[in-house]
């Protein structure tokens, strides 16, 4: 199942109130690919996840995603109608319904009519990916471990039948052999539902295992586009104000 | 189907032995009692819904059941309706007023939703002493008739007609708890970010939250001054009702259907036994204890503390 969803965003000015976050920032998720974007704390990541799902109100540029070869304008859209669109973002913290079950969890990520209707087979594909999920399915999501959890996040945006993923910062919170399980499962996600993936990370190394391109973002400004993983790491600029090398 | 005809069955019934069981007694007392619980079951009711299932704390409930108290004295003056169209009158100005609140003091969350709600009360209440036209702080008379058969007395009908919304309002957070909406105001509880990440649509839904809430408060209170015959604003606006709304779903198990009738059962028998034997003065100092003893003994009420167990 190849994907032919993209996202392409061009000259973002976002923020909130007086604090300007992003400046005229422009990132291209071409379909069926892994683009990770990278940046320390407080450059802006965050902000450019939220303003894609419609929750940050950028002030300038354009969000534009092609759905099926259809292009969709989801700026000014509200977060529920992008969910519907089929883009769906995996929070930072993972940010899940600590008392709820996890069943009750996964259910919610299929609130909308679009995925409800998929409600069984999703469920289904879920377990399949996280068999952990369907032995812990009556279990409440907040006496489970970080790992556990992750899944519980990942299950979830299964669930709203995503065809791009956003996932912002899986590896916070997390252990280093969880954090490399955690990008196989999102690799194995892409994989399994034939999607586009942007992802938002600071930890470089394992970051571009999956990635098929990569962006630097510092201070609201991307320092650093495009390129294959193997071009982002070998980057004279990368190298200096990301890695510090 | 089945388990929601069982409970309306089971809720009827219910309901029929009360009555039966409270003719038997013949007293008129009976009828006081239980319509001062069961006014409290629907004013728990109604804050469950905003407070336990989207954890929205209200502490305006005074202020909605007023609200509510007021339109149908109003009502009754203005177009001489009586008490049944009087409550309707009541839900769709209580019910106006709860979405008007939420819409202007949604974006608050936590403890500054709750001061805003407490503000709404008082701002109110200032409003009706101010008011002529329903009796300003003299307060307003409501002279109905003795008997109206087939009821044996007055005070019969009013506690049946409690009854009948006592039953409704549970009904409807029962309805809300296993619903698509009961399922996004807990999302909303838990995290609310989140669930706007998996597309529920928060604002919306914590309208209908407010706007039910509120319908339902102002339901509990137009009976109120049928009555007792006599309203005024202290007593409409009453700090019992207030704290009340809240200590008895939590009490019972907030986020529950039973949760706020378990309270309301309990913590307003309590208190009208106060009444009657020692005095009114002493029960929110009732309240205030429970409160104390629940949140260190099983701060998830009740419910909780049994579904803990088993």
């Amino acid at each position: 199942m190849a994907s032919s969803s993209g996202l392409e965003i061009t000259g973002i000015d976002a923020g909130y109130g007086a604090v300007r976050v992003l400046e005229g920032v422009s990132l291209s998720v071409p379909p069926g690919q892994t683009v990770v974007l990278l940046g320390t704390n407080g450059n802006g990541k965050t902000t450019l996840m939220r303003s894609i799902m419609g929750q940050v109100r950028p002030s300038a540029g354009s969000i534009v995603a092609t759905l099926d070869g259809q292009r969709v304008d989801l700026l000014g859209m509200k977060p529920e109608h992008v969910v519907e669109h089929g883009i769906v973002l995996v929070p930072e913290g993972r940010r899940l319904f600590p008392r709820l079950t996890v069943e009750q969890n996964l259910r919610l990520g299929a609130y909308r009519a679009v995925a409800r209707a998929k409600l069984a087979e999703n469920m289904a594909l879920c377990f399949e990916l996280f068999p952990r999920l369907a032995e812990r399915r009556t279990q409440l999501v907040g006496s489970m471990s970080g790992g556990e959890q992750q899944m519980v996040a990942l299950g979830r945006a299964v669930m709203s039948a995503p065809r791009i993923l956003l996932v912002d910062e899986p590896s916070v919170g997390l252990a280093p052999i969880l954090v490399s399980r955690t990008m196989e499962m999102i690799a194995e996600m892409k994989a399994r539902l034939g999607l586009t993936v942007l992802m938002a990370e600071q930890n470089f190394h394992q970051a571009v295992r999956i990635a098929d391109r990569g962006y630097v973002i510092v201070h609201g400004h991307m320092v650093f586009e495009g390129g294959s993983a193997a071009e982002l790491q070998d980057n004279e600029l990368v190298r200096k104000v990301y890695l510090g090398l | 189907m089945n388990a929601n005809l069982r409970f309306w069955l089971g809720a009827a019934a219910l309901g029929l032995a009360l009555v039966a069981g409270l003719r038997l007694l013949g007293n008129d007392y009976g009828y006081f009692a239980g319509y001062f619980v069961l006014q409290y079951v629907v004013l728990a009711g109604a804050w469950n819904i905003l407070g336990g299932y989207a954890g929205y704390v209200n502490f305006g409930a005074a202020g909605f059941m007023a609200a509510g108290a007021y339109s149908a004295i109003v009502v009754r003056q203005w177009l001489g309706w009586d008490l049944i169209p009087g409550i309707f009158a009541a839900a769709v100005v209580a019910g106006l007023l709860g979405l008007g609140t939420g819409y202007l003091t949604l974006r608050l969350k936590g403890v500054y939703f709750s001061i805003a709600t407490l503000c709404l009360a008082v701002v109110l209440q200032t409003l009706v002493v101010n008011w002529d036209y329903v009796g300003g702080s003299r307060g307003a008379y409501i002279i109905h008739a003795r008997d109206i058969p087939p009821f044996n007395s007055y005070s019969e009908m009013l506690f049946i007609v409690m009854l009948a919304l006592a039953i409704i309002t549970t009904g409807i957070g029962r309805a809300v708890e296993m619903s698509r909406l009961g399922r996004g105001l807990q999302a909303i509880r838990d995290n609310e970010r989140a669930a706007e990440a998996v597309g529920v649509p928060t604002l919306r839904l914590k309208l209908v939250a407010t706007t039910l809430c509120g319908a339902l408060m102002g339901v509990a209170g137009a009976p109120l001054p049928y009555y007792s015959g006599y309203l005024n604003p202290e007593a409409a606006f009453s700090l019992a009702y207030a704290v009340n709304a809240i200590a008895m779903p939590l009490i019972g198990g907030a986020g529950t259907w039973a949760g706020p009738v378990i309270g309301a059962v309990l913590l307003a028998s309590l208190q009208q036994a106060a009444t009657v034997t020692i005095s009114s003065a002493l029960n929110l100092w009732i309240v205030g204890w429970m409160l104390v003893i629940f949140v260190a003994v099983a701060p998830r009420g009740i419910l909780g503390w049994f579904r803990k167990r088993t």
